[in-house]
């Protein structure tokens, strides 16, 4: 088990690499300049060139990874040709906003599929099934930023409940924090709700018409307790793999709906720094999202273990 | 008798929405006494476990609904209960057994936990007492070490200890009432042994009432106090055990008897044909040490095993599972590669073979396996499934139209068959299609890993009569793994005995029988049910 972690740990090494350096190659290779972006439209081939100087990008490609990488393994992640800061402490600024949303949405998405899902396969084939897989179909097909701009408009103009947009640190009451979350939260959920009560629901029914199911039954165990006890469980493993994908696809979410409420997050930060053709702030950025990613994916497998004593690694 | 524990009364159920007949079973009348162990007998679609659930109020209710009739238990009609009141008596005065016991319990729960649900639905006991009697009921079911078991998970115990776990499950609150749906079809014949005698034990301790469903004769033989024959929802005979296995009154129960195998071998006359298949010195290894698990588990699931079939032979391999008994044939096959060792076809050694050098064997030794509702693509036609193998070996769609055509009378089947899909046959039409198939490949070694242990024993009869006459007109060395001796007394010349990957003792198949030389070979025999009886009772008058 701590043999199979240690290896795990060691594989996002390579991962790691083979990103940075495709990142690194792509922003190269894409026909834009950012010294020409930061000079303005009125400066001239000279003053251009100088710009790319003081950024470095006159030299060659591979000198100029060397130069990254080598930082990058010391922690510096460079300075943002943009934002005039270092990039380590911009992502510090921006990383609450983003990690506080994510927590919210999964939090809603979970505490809201998972009991629909239960519900819809219990019910199977009766008009709240129907219901649950209806609202699942509408809930993927709805892009985010309409279902944004519906409950702005609902909660927040029409029955005046919520804030419009806009996001509050905690530091500064976590009240005003809870309420600028809900709406981005909840629009964001949706699609997760919906993707996560269908899965829910799908497992469960193949795990309802399992043999122990019955025995439980024949035990005298009250419905609840067979649904919860001993069917969702033995449901969960494909479950958790949705949650673990939903929470690694909320990355793109995020940048539609930091967008749509004005929360300055990574998401916001990311569309902001492509824009600007802000290379170490992009590198940086995506880095980032895919330790991120391959921590998750762990994280799921660890959590198959202590769902299931079957998998063992 | 006493006042019976449980007493159904003209019991119909019937089937919601359009089946292949409006009742699962009609018109039932049966009775459990006390201390008394009675055995419900029938083929797939009697209904003898749809009576079963009805009793346990455990109908399907999307799809079958008492319609008339009722159901006492010691006196109280259960059919008019409540949902709340119906599981109030589940598991405390009545409490059920089922076949498989690897999938009816909870696969991420503690056996301990299983056993102890029932306490902490039906009674008040603290955590700290119910561990006490689960551990009780454990030692009195014979479990080894409780105090260990009580937290392993399911996967962690052999089939016996399961069923012995989902028995305690069922009796920890010392139920009425047992209900057993084929509790030992899923269990090697020594664990069966043993766990129909606990069953007896266990029943004679609180003078349980016990409705034992099976399809077996020789279970039946071996516990029954009174037997209850079903056909197609209905009671055709029921009486005292001895009277029904010995004298049975209708054409429908003699007929079942007389299909159950004798345990001796018939008379047979040497095969002195070539050899067409022989294994040398086989081993299948599973399992690799290596720096990263030096402690990995290695098995030999095949251990130098070294058998020939002669043209026109059927050598059996009888075995227990794990026994590896199908991992030799999927050697043969080269399903799966050998570790070491020959396999010859027809002298030529196939074992260490690249797979392009291999391709114009295989067609020569074909495969039937034992589940024929999966061994066949539920979304393509038999005729597809037939002739796919000869066209992969060249012949045109016409030919091997041609050549299904014919199989099918072969098989005793209509060439219309061949147009239709495969969930429009019965299990035993589907394995006569499976075997259609091999034999459309013109193989000289037929394998049959288990091919009628899936099938009711009428139908069992019928499609090892066709195997036999396979056999005799294309001239075929056949290899029949089997674990039921009854089986392979009746259809092997030869039999091969393996245990844990060896095989402990090869021969004849009369000498086998008529003498064992190994021990685990007459443990074998001693375990095998009614050993001692042969079910051809009613067979002269009947059928």
């Amino acid at each position: 088990m701590y043999g199979y972690l240690f290896r795990r740990l060691l594989g996002t090494i390579p991962v790691m690499l083979v990103v940075a350096v495709f990142i690194f190659l792509m922003l190269r290779l894409t026909p834009s300049d950012p010294a020409a972006i930061i000079a303005g439209d009125n400066a001239n081939a000279e003053q251009v060139a100088k710009i790319r100087g003081q950024l470095g990008l006159d030299r060659p490609m591979i000198e100029q990874f060397v130069i990254w990488s080598g930082k990058v393994l010391t922690g510096d992640f460079g300075e943002s040709f943009f934002f005039k800061k270092t990039v380590a402490s911009l992502i510090g600024e921006r990383i609450e906003p983003t990690l506080s949303l994510a927590f919210f949405t999964i939090l809603i998405a979970v505490l809201v599929a998972v009991p629909l899902g239960v519900l819809a396969a219990h019910r199977h084939g009766s008009w709240v099934d129907r219901i649950v897989m209806g609202f699942s179909v509408l809930g993927f097909s709805v892009p985010v930023f309409v279902i944004g701009y519906l409950l702005i408009y609902l909660f927040a103009v029409y029955l005046n409940w919520l804030p419009v947009q806009g996001y509050q640190r905690i530091s500064e009451g976590i009240g005003g924090w809870v309420q600028r979350l809900i709406l981005p939260s909840v629009t964001l959920s949706v699609i997760y709700i919906a993707l996560i009560a269908r899965m829910t629901r799908t497992s469960l029914l193949e795990v309802l018409s399992e043999d122990y199911i019955r025995t439980a039954r024949a035990k005298g165990q009250i419905e609840r307790k067979v649904l919860f006890r001993h069917a969702l469980r033995n449901a969960a493993v494909p479950i958790v793999t949705v949650i673990g994908l939903g929470i690694a696809l909320l990355i793109g979410g995020v940048v539609v709906t930091e967008s749509v409420f004005t929360i300055p997050g990574l998401g916001r930060l990311t569309v902001d720094a492509v824009l600007a053709r802000d290379y170490p702030t992009i590198q940086a950025v995506i880095l980032l999202f895919s330790f991120v990613y391959v921590m998750i994916n762990l994280a799921v497998d660890m959590m198959y273990t202590l769902l299931d004593p079957r998998i063992r690694y | 008798m006493s006042a019976p524990v449980l007493e159904v009364a003209n019991l119909s159920v019937a089937i919601k929405g359009s089946g292949d007949r409006p009742h699962a079973v009609r018109g039932i009348n049966l009775a459990v006494g006390a201390n008394e162990i009675v055995c419900v007998v029938g083929e797939s679609g009697s209904g003898k476990s749809v009576t079963a659930q009805a009793v346990m109020g455990l109908l399907p209710k999307a799809a079958m609904a008492v319609e008339t009739g009722s159901i006492r238990l010691e006196g109280e009609e259960l059919t008019t209960k409540s949902d709340a009141d119906l599981r109030a008596i589940r598991g405390t005065r009545m409490a059920m057994v089922f076949q498989e016991p690897m999938t009816a319990l909870n696969p991420v729960e503690r056996v301990g936990d299983q056993i102890g649900e029932v306490l902490e639905i039906h009674t008040d006991l603290d955590p700290r007492e119910r561990r006490q009697r689960v551990l009780e009921i454990m030692r009195a079911v014979h479990l080894p070490d409780p105090e260990q078991m009580i937290d392993a998970y399911p996967h962690q115990l052999s089939g016996g200890q399961r069923q012995r776990i989902m028995i305690a499950a069922a009796l920890v609150l010392d139920p009425a009432l047992l209900i057993a749906d084929e509790p030992t079809t899923a269990l090697d014949v020594t664990t069966q042994a043993q766990i129909l005698k606990l069953v007896r034990e266990m029943q004679g301790r609180k003078k349980t009432g016990v409705l034992f469903i099976t399809h077996d004769f020789g279970v039946v033989s071996e516990i029954a106090d009174r037997v209850v024959v079903m056909q197609l929802g209905r009671i055709v005979e029921q009486g005292p055990a001895e009277e029904v296995l010995r004298n049975p009154r209708e054409d429908y129960t003699r007929m079942l008897l007389a299909s159950v195998p004798s345990m001796t071998p018939p008379k047979r006359v040497p095969v002195t044909g070539q050899v067409v298949l022989q294994t040398e010195k086989l081993f299948k290894t599973y399992g690799k040490r290596s720096l990263f698990q030096p402690r990995a588990r290695i098995v030999n699931a095949v251990n130098d095993v070294s058998l020939l079939v002669r043209r026109g032979e059927t050598l059996g391999i009888v075995g227990e599972s794990g026994s590896g008994k199908s991992t030799v044939a999927r050697c043969i096959a080269r399903l799966v590669p050998p570790s070491s060792g020959a396999i010859k076809i027809d002298g030529s050694d196939i074992a260490g073979m690249t797979e392009a050098a291999f391709r114009p064997v295989r067609q020569r030794v074909q495969f039937i396996f034992q589940d024929p509702y999966r061994s066949l693509n539920p979304r393509r036609t038999v005729g597809e499934a037939i002739i796919e193998g000869p066209m992969n070996f060249g012949l045109s769609r016409g030919e091997a139209l041609q050549r299904a055509r014919e199989l099918m009378s072969v098989v005793h089947l209509s060439p219309e068959a061949l147009d239709r899909y495969p969930h429009q046959f019965s299990g035993g039409q589907r394995q006569r299609i499976c075997i259609a198939r091999a034999l459309a490949m013109r193989p000289e070694v037929l394998i049959g890993d288990e091919p009628v242990s899936a099938l009711d024993v009428s139908v069992q009869a019928q499609v090892l009569k066709l195997l036999d006459e396979v056999r005799r007109r294309f001239n075929l060395a056949v290899l029949f793994i089997t674990h039921d001796l009854r089986v392979a007394a009746q259809v092997c010349d030869r039999i091969a005995v393996m245990q844990r990957g060896v095989i402990v003792e090869q021969g004849t198949t009369s000498d086998v029988f008529a003498a064992p030389q190994h021990e685990y070979t007459r443990a074998l025999f001693d375990a095998a049910p009614g050993r001692n009886r042969e079910f051809f009772a009613g067979a002269a008058a009947g059928a």
